[in-house]
């Protein structure tokens, strides 16, 4: 015979972000659970509420199974004595394992007999087992834990009830003060407290007593209630599902309904206003067929119908007193000047040892006239890429920023064309925050390109010199994500700049600063950091870690370049017809190692393989160069292949280590040659070449 | 309701529930938990139940009596209870009904926020409780006071008078809400709201504000070394209102603000401190009398 089982955790209200994980935490220790305890069940469903956390066990078996057991006792020589009786050593063993002597048999382990018994443990029963279910529910782990009144239990807020039960039976258990019991509660208003007589009717006895426990029901009744919303007004709902899923945990019973505001809001920049609605109130902004933003919105109340139109009134007034303020944010804003807001920035520390907000818009302003001028914007361009920098953070001490932090940038772009800036510069200080997440879109303009660059190693390479580097999970300045977004952007923009360059460029600005380290040092150490991202973002696009290194054997370089060498020798590297060039290329390198000049002396040489070898080199010396100039390494790798047979030859015939000093340094030099045109390509006995297997 | 029977209502409440009824403290604060009734009272282990009505000061939010939400001086509602009783949700939401709002016709919510002065070392976790979407009452279990663990636990309950009243009362405008019979917000503090918005962001003597600062902490020190608890806390209280003016006046700048604050939070860290050590040296006199009357 097998039980139903249900276990169902009451509390006071738990934050909405921690019950998706909370769910399956506890649906996953209790399969572990059961595991361990040897029981066995047909099913294990989880369900969650903000006032609840349970699991219906369907089926579990009644007891654990049984268990025979062998055990060793002491040696035959010992349990016996001379004249055949059992001593004191094997009887005491016997009973120790709980059965008689006459069940002792001898067995032989490495040549020696030993005194065994075969122990029988009866499989215990799951009414009994069931009562440990406490430790199940204590080894809960939340990522914010509080104690209450007089208890010492840490747990995610305070137990209100708990519920166990098997079949029609309370599995007795009691946890800082709460006894187990067969009784639940409904909705905290429209509910009431009911018994249960067997845990198969829970979920259908809470829905009667206004509860939906399973959570995706609950978000797939909001996503209804939305459509039928859409449907009726022939409006458009884009729903965020982050915003979907707390409101889905905000309730136990979700009622969608809709309320207005004054359209006089909608001069305020929609931004402002979906913040205000999703952020503060959890409300789904609504818009028209043409994507337009409309002056209503959705809330999700956590009850039923009853009184909805007052919930809706509520609720509308609270939205209008919001927007309110930032209509009034709005247009107070507008009553100063960039310049004013720009003076405020002084008193903005960015960082303590960094200086103030000013001071790192001034050092981005001189960066981004630097960056510009190397790429030889045209005037135009250079004086709106260094506007963009001086006025990058003028937002951030505008009311509307104040209050609505995740609008900076967004604000910037809005005022900047009220103030009267041209729609670069506009457009400019909001891409400069760009991207903003992993996933986010790079800026779409250069200039945007350039301040977002240029405030991005600012911060990095400010950070370092000054030994905030970020480690483990500790990265305060977000430098990971802002490093990533400068390749990122590097990779895409592919400016003639190297990474060496830049950071020169950069540490020029910081020399104010108080750095920890001499710059050489401190490049290393953010050279490092870039290396880690790239090799990161290598992986993503399936470029090996050994390929990385080959190509970035002695600088970062221009990183665009980086990237289209890498992925070029990665399609080379299980090239079969590359591979006799690629064998004799190698060769030349791991030999070249061994000197250091490139001055070839034409007399010193001995044979006609020395002198093909070298007029082939003379011969391609031109080609190469051009093709690195066009960065075109695929022609790079066509004339080094003219090279292949000739080097071969060379080899076959020549004895490079030759005991004349003369004669072998002139040979290095030409091997050396050849190196030098590889080089700036990759080092290829980096490479772990697999053209065969 | 006026705001006048809502006070009335819930000090009958909370005094049904135990609460002793406690006055406004009479130094300058920014919120109610700074006053000694909460903020010292919340520390150690004898039980404490008290509710009050404390005015609170924040200069920033001085806005000449001209914005319809916000005010420089508003007024809150606490309630204290150590240690915090299981059934603490429920007596707050019977409180709501007092006031007459029957939950059955609204949408109310404990929507996660935890709370945390860096300033008094405090912190809590607990929510922030919506009527139709309006913030009503901060609702938090004291975890930390004072940089003390907090042990038994105290709940704090926090209404916001206006912001109720103005729901109950369905007024858009603070100013327009009735006090009393015949007597509106206005009449009382509009006066007041203007002047002390002048004098905040416009007549304050800075150099002086700067001085009693400095006065104010040197005092509490002294206070602190002679074990004189509630003295030495009056002038902590008086370095945080000095503190805050001197903010709202925007003469401190960022780096300033950290040092300053870190000032008062080292006062506030050393008083906690200390309050504990003197009412164990009395033998925590209210534990005691709790024991007395278990034994009776």
């Amino acid at each position: 015979m097998t039980h139903n089982v249900l276990f169902e955790v009451g509390l006071e209200d738990m934050p909405a972000r921690f019950l998706k994980s909370t769910e399956s935490q506890f649906l996953n220790k209790t399969k572990t659970w059961l595991d361990e305890q040897r029981l066995t069940y047909h099913s294990v469903e989880s369900f969650i509420t903000p006032r609840r956390f349970s699991v219906l066990i369907k089926d579990l078996s009644e007891k654990q199974p049984d268990l025979h057991e062998e055990v060793k006792g002491p040696a035959k020589k010992i349990a016996l004595d001379e004249s055949g009786n059992w001593t004191k050593a094997a009887i005491g063993f016997a009973k120790g394992q709980g059965a008689d002597v006459d069940a002792i048999y001898f067995k032989e382990i490495k040549g020696e007999d030993y005194v065994h018994v075969e122990k029988f443990i009866e499989g215990q029963r799951a009414d009994e087992i069931l009562q440990n279910f406490k430790d199940v529910i204590l080894s809960l782990t939340f990522p914010k834990n509080m104690r209450w009144s007089d208890r010492s239990l840490r747990f995610i807020r305070p137990i209100k009830w708990l519920l166990a039960l098997k079949d029609d039976e309370v599995i007795p258990f009691e946890i800082e003060g709460v006894q187990t019991s067969n009784q639940s509660f409904g909705h905290r208003f429209l509910g009431s407290t009911f018994t249960l007589s067997s845990p198969t009717e829970y979920e259908e006895k809470l829905e009667t007593e206004w509860v939906i426990a399973n959570s995706d029901k609950r978000k797939k009744l909001i996503m209804e209630q939305l459509n039928h919303l859409e449907t009726s007004h022939n409006w458009v709902i884009p729903v965020d599902d982050d915003l979907l899923e707390e409101v889905t945990q905000l309730v136990e019973y979700p009622t969608a309904f809709y309320g207005q505001f004054s359209d006089d809001f909608l001069e305020v920049p929609e931004e402002a206003l979906v913040t205000s609605m999703k952020e503060h109130q959890r409300y789904f902004p609504v818009r028209d067929q043409n994507n337009r933003l409309l002056s209503y919105f959705i809330g999700v109340r956590n009850g039923n119908e009853d009184y909805l139109d007052t919930v809706a009134k509520g609720n509308e007034k609270v939205l209008n007193a919001r927007l309110k303020d930032a209509v009034f944010f709005y247009q107070e804003d507008q009553k100063q000047t960039i310049d004013d807001y720009n003076q405020k920035l002084s008193r903005m520390v960015f960082q303590e040892n960094l200086g103030t907000i000013k001071d790192k818009v001034d050092r981005i302003t001189n960066l981004t006239e630097q960056i510009a001028k190397s790429l030889s914007l045209n005037e135009t361009d250079i004086n709106d890429a260094v506007r963009t920098a001086e006025i990058c953070k003028f937002d951030l001490v505008t009311q509307m920023v104040n209050e609505f932090t995740n609008l900076q940038g967004i604000m910037g772009e809005k005022y900047a064309r009220l103030f009267g800036e041209s729609e670069a510069v506009a457009k400019g200080i909001n891409e400069h925050y760009m991207p903003k997440h992993t996933n986010d879109a790079l800026p779409n303009s250069t200039i945007g390109s350039i301040v977002s660059v240029a405030d991005k190693l600012d911060t990095i390479v400010g950070c370092i010199s000054v030994g905030l580097v970020p480690s483990g999970s500790q990265d305060p300045y977000a430098l990971r994500r802002q490093t990533m977004g400068v390749i990122r952007i590097l990779k895409e923009e592919n400016w003639s700049l190297s990474f060496e360059a830049l950071i020169d460029l950069v540490l020029e600005q910081l020399t104010e600063v108080n750095k920890e380290s001499h710059d050489s040092e401190i490049t290393l150490a953010v050279k490092r950091f870039f290396e880690s991202r790239i090799s990161y973002l290598a992986k993503e696009e399936k470029i090996s870690q050994d390929i990385i290194r080959s190509v970035s054997h002695r600088n970062l370089g221009v990183v665009s370049q980086l990237f289209a060498k890498a992925h070029l020798l990665e399609n080379k590297r299980t090239d079969e017809a590359f591979k006799p060039t690629q064998e004799a290329l190698v060769r030349v390198m791991n030999l070249a190692k061994k000197g250091d000049s490139v001055q070839i002396d034409e007399t010193q040489f001995e044979n006609e393989y020395e002198n093909n070898l070298f007029n082939r080199i003379e011969a391609v010396q031109q080609p190469i160069s051009d093709a690195y100039d066009k960065e075109d390494y695929q022609d790079v790798l066509n004339q080094l292949t003219l090279l292949t047979d000739d080097i071969n030859a060379f080899f076959d015939h020549t004895m490079v280590m030759a005991d004349d000093s003369n004669v072998r340094s002139n040979r290095l030099a030409m091997l050396n040659r050849i190196a030098e045109m590889i080089n700036p390509l990759a080092d290829f006995t980096l490479i772990e070449w697999k053209q065969q297997f | 309701m006026h705001i006048q029977d809502m006070i009335l209502t819930l000090q009958k409440h909370w005094s049904n529930q135990g609460c002793i009824l406690m006055q406004a403290y009479d130094t300058e604060k920014g919120a109610g938990t700074m006053s000694p009734m909460t903020l010292l009272r919340s520390l150690g282990p004898e039980p404490w139940n008290v509710a009050y009505v404390e005015p609170s000061r924040r200069p920033a939010d001085g806005r000449y009596g001209e914005n319809p939400n916000r005010l420089y001086q508003h007024h809150q509602f606490q309630v204290i209870m150590k240690p915090s009783p299981e059934n603490i949700q429920e007596l707050y939401l019977d409180s709501l009904k007092q006031l007459g709002i029957d939950p059955l016709k609204h949408d109310i919510r404990f929507v996660e926020d935890n709370w945390e002065n860096p300033t008094l070392g405090a912190a809590g976790l607990g929510w922030e409780v919506w009527l139709d979407g309006m913030e009503i009452t901060q609702f938090t279990y004291f975890q930390q006071i004072g940089g003390l663990e907090a042990d038994p636990v105290s709940v704090e309950i926090t209404y916001g008078l206006e912001r109720l009243a103005s729901y109950i009362q369905d007024k858009e405008n603070v100013f327009d809400l009735t006090w009393t019979e015949g007597v509106t917000l206005h009449d009382i503090f509009y006066q007041p709201e203007y002047e002390h918005s002048r004098y905040t962001f416009e007549e304050s003597n800075t150099d002086l504000l700067f001085k009693w600062f400095s006065d104010y902490e040197q005092e509490a020190k002294q206070l602190m070394e002679k074990a004189l608890v509630f003295p030495a806390y009056d002038y902590v209280l008086k370095c945080s209102h000095t503190f805050n003016l001197l903010d709202a006046k925007g003469v401190i700048s960022v780096t300033e603000r950290t040092g300053y604050i870190g000032r008062v939070r080292s006062l506030a860290r050393s008083i906690a401190s200390l309050y504990v050590k003197e009412r164990e040296k009395l033998g925590f006199p209210m534990l005691k009398k709790e024991g007395e009357q278990d034994d009776a």
